[in-house]
């Protein structure tokens, strides 16, 4: 059986692209995407936690989290898209960086 | 029905409503005013007369007096009262004060020239200049309305009103009241005519003059209350304990007993009041004031309240004294003070021109006449010569009064310029102004005491008698040269006035007045001479067997104890036939040439420097002037203005201020300016500059809040890893 560890590896190399998407894109859709990768590296970890700690004794907490984690997901990325589809109605650009009206 | 007793209440109130009507109604018209003060006058007139009738046929008046008294003021247990009283004195009093009164009243209407047209060049404030009408196509000047012709009867309707509340009063207190509210008129009414300098200033130093007296005054009554508790004249003067001890004890001051302190304080009063020497100087400015007022002011009602005052407190002033024995010290102040401004105001008088001052200053001899009489205990006698002396004088006035008016006329109607008070500009009014001439010969040989005919005669005879049998010799020679004085400058008057030949266009072209000046002066002409006849003493030889001597028996009430009948001398009695007679004749032969206005006085001629001296009338004025006035008024600004006010005070205050803003200056540039403005502008710019520095985090950049978001957990976690590694 594959280490637990290997798993946990996995979700964090995940995490770290998907953040240095989300810090690094210009394009606002990009930062989406990244922020897609972080979530489903965290849900690579609560499946990995859950089926070596708990599923042995018919715990399903860990998948139905997991499918919480889906749901939260898509509708952020449902309302993240919408967002960015008003923003690029309005201003014609989808750069994070353009987007500064609420500079200090 | 009223009673009799509270009618007398109603006398002195007439006047005052009449003053406060006119004052606040109907000022701006001139005939309604007079009416009412007329009316005021006339009614308080009729209720005195009806009192006086009444109290001269009551029996036993002196011990049970008419009068009422009520309570007024709460003063600690006791209410002080006010009351009034009829008894012989206060009767007596009455009568004369009503009936001058009434007659001035009238007068004042023609004086002031009612019914004349207004002036074009009449200000008030001012004597009217007169007005031109037009008569016939030609035009003349006629003498116009006085501009304050309301105002006038206002004023001489509240001196009515105090004059007869002084009378009446049964205490001190409202007698004294009476006193002070005449003070106020003589003060408006001498500066009637304000727009003249002169009359400015002598109002204000009539003010200030008798001012001095009623001080002391008012001393004199304030010591009395203490003593005794009341001011009432019965409670004081009819309880024997209390003047027993009045008597008895003696005074902090000189040794005197209080009854002698507060009879020469009260005495004082009378001194400023009756011009009396030392402050017999407001009296002859006064004459600055109409006519009428000098008349009813200046001779025959608030002059002679200063005698009324001592009479009324004679009692008090001779406590301890009887016939035969020593004066009281009051007394001998009264008799060497009266008998001195008699002889003196009488030699000033003989060298005055104007035909007021004149009477001026026979005022203040007559006054001091009765002074002196009251000092030596001739107490019917002083009363009698208050009584004749008030007619007589009130007529020379009146008479004055209307012989200025003529030459006013004369004056206007030649457009020359003349003083025409000035007795030199005139002569030869007697067939001018008859019956100002007839009424003016009657009044004056009243004042010089023709013999038998005229009241002067009897109650000055009255007096010097008196003087003579008490064995004063030496008031009597000076009341006796003063006498001679008097009948001397009396006739210098008339002679100067009426007799020869106009000296000047105006006296020739004077004229007589109205019936409304003319009939006052004709009844006041009827007392001076007839009122003498109420007191012919019974000593009189031959006269005397017919006379019930009315006037010593009613007043002589007053008194405790009648004095006993004197025996009537002949030397007092031949002394007055001579020096009337002699004075008079005296007068008439030396002024019976003077032709011309410009001539020099005859008596100049004879003795100049005397002359001098008196027509100067002693110096004393400017001696005040100089030695008095000057230096008060060298103190006030000196000392009390330039030093006190301006060095000390003004010093003292601005010294504070300057402290003031010392501190001031010192807690804003040292406290409020750096510690609390800088403790609030510090915050504020501090949380500006904190916030400025902020604001450059807020970069508006989502990516880079994600990446110090991140670098903060990493730094946090890396701290909390090493305290979890070190722990």
């Amino acid at each position: 059986m594959i280490p637990l560890s290997w798993f946990l590896i996995l979700s964090a190399i995940l995490f770290i692209i998907g953040l240095f998407a989300v810090i690094t894109r210009k394009n606002s859709i990009a930062i989406l995407l990244g922020i897609e990768l972080m979530l489903n590296a965290a849900n690579i970890n609560i499946i990995t936690f859950w089926r070596y700690l708990y599923a042995p004794s018919g715990n399903l907490d860990g998948i139905i989290l997991a499918l919480m984690v889906f749901v939260v997901a898509a509708a952020e990325t449902a309302v993240g898209l919408g967002l960015i589809l008003s923003v690029y109605r309005r201003r014609k650009t989808v750069v994070a960086d353009d987007l500064d009206t609420l500079k200090g | 029905m009223l009673s009799l007793n509270s009618l007398i209440w109603l006398i002195p109130l007439p006047p005052l409503v009449a003053f406060m009507l006119i004052v606040l109604l109907t000022n701006k018209r001139k005939g309604l005013s007079h009416w009412i003060a007329l009316g005021g006058a006339g009614l308080s007139f009729l209720v005195s007369m009806i009192v006086f009738v009444k109290a001269i046929t009551t029996r036993g008046l002196a011990e049970s007096p008419l009068g009422s008294a009520i309570n007024w003021l709460p003063a600690a247990e006791k209410w002080l009262k006010i009351g009034v009283v009829v008894d012989p004195l206060s009767a007596v009093v009455l009568f004369f004060v009503a009936w001058t009164e009434l007659m001035i009243f009238i007068y004042s209407i023609g004086y002031h020239n009612y019914g004349q047209p207004a002036g074009k060049e009449d200000r008030a404030g001012l004597p009217p200049h007169g007005a031109e009408v037009r008569e016939h196509g030609k035009t003349h000047k006629v003498p116009s309305i006085e501009p304050m012709y309301a105002r006038f009867f206002a004023f001489i309707s509240v001196f009515a009103f105090a004059m007869l509340l002084l009378v009446l009063s049964d205490n001190l207190l409202t007698l004294y009241i009476g006193w002070e509210i005449m003070g106020f008129c003589s003060y408006f009414l001498i500066g009637f005519w304000y727009g003249k300098d002169s009359a400015r200033r002598a109002a204000v130093k009539a003010f200030i003059t008798t001012r001095i007296g009623d001080v002391f005054m008012l001393l004199g009554i304030a010591a009395l209350y203490t003593l005794t508790g009341t001011l009432n004249f019965r409670e004081i003067f009819h309880n024997p304990e209390t003047m027993s001890m009045l008597t008895n004890t003696l005074s902090p001051v000189f040794h005197l007993s209080w009854a002698g302190l507060i009879g020469v304080l009260l005495f004082m009063g009378t001194i400023g009041k009756s011009a009396q020497f030392p402050l017999h100087v407001w009296l002859p400015d006064a004459m600055e004031g109409p006519t009428p007022v000098s008349a009813m002011i200046h001779a025959a009602t608030m002059v002679s309240a200063g005698v009324y005052l001592v009479l009324r407190t004679f009692p008090l002033l001779s406590a301890g004294w009887s016939p035969e024995g020593a004066l009281t010290v009051p007394m001998t102040a009264m008799a060497v003070v009266g008998a001195f401004t008699a002889l003196f105001a009488a030699t000033i008088a003989v060298a005055q021109n104007d035909v007021k001052r004149v009477l001026a200053y026979s005022t203040i001899s007559q006054l001091g006449y009765m002074i002196a009489a009251l000092g030596i205990g001739a107490y019917t006698a002083a009363a009698f010569h208050l009584v004749t002396h008030a007619f007589f004088k009130a007529l020379l006035f009146l008479g004055s009064g209307s012989i200025i008016h003529g030459m006013e006329h004369g004056v206007l109607h030649t457009g020359e310029h003349v003083d025409p008070q000035d007795m030199r500009n005139m002569g030869g009014l007697r067939t001018k102004m008859p019956v100002t001439f007839w009424t003016f010969v009657a009044g004056g040989l009243a004042l010089s005491g023709f013999p038998l005919i005229t009241a002067g005669f009897w109650s000055k005879d009255e007096i010097l008698s008196g003087a003579f049998n008490g064995g004063h010799l030496a008031v009597f020679i000076t009341l006796a040269v003063a006498a001679l004085l008097t009948a001397f400058y009396t006739a210098r008057q008339i002679t100067l006035v009426f007799l020869g030949q106009p000296r000047t266009k105006a006296a020739e072209h004077a004229s007589e007045n109205k019936p409304v000046m003319t009939v006052p002066l004709s009844i006041l002409a009827f007392f001076a001479i007839v009122i003498g006849w109420v007191g012919i003493p019974k000593a009189f030889p031959g006269l005397g067997h017919f006379s019930p001597a009315w006037f010593q028996t009613f007043v002589g009430l007053m008194l405790p104890e009648t004095a006993a009948e004197e025996g009537h001398s002949p030397v007092p009695l031949l002394t007055s036939l001579v020096v009337a007679l002699g004075g008079l004749a005296l007068g008439w032969w030396v002024y019976r040439k003077f032709k011309d206005a410009h001539a020099k006085d005859p008596l100049e001629i004879g003795v100049k420097p005397v002359f001098k001296v008196l027509q100067n009338k002693y110096f004393v004025d400017e001696f005040y002037q100089k030695y008095i006035i000057n230096p008060c008024l060298w103190f006030a600004d000196k000392v009390v203005y330039q030093f006190l006010d301006k060095t000390v005070i003004d010093g003292a205050l601005h010294g504070i201020a300057a402290l003031g803003m010392k501190l001031g200056n010192l807690l804003r540039f040292g406290f409020d300016l750096p510690v609390v403005n800088g403790a609030g502008d510090g915050l504020a710019g501090g949380t500006r500059g904190l916030g400025g520095l902020l604001r450059k985090v807020q970069t508006g950049k989502v990516q880079q809040y994600m990446t110090i978001a991140l670098a903060s957990i990493v730094v946090i976690g890396l701290i909390i890893l090493s305290f979890v590694i070190s722990s």
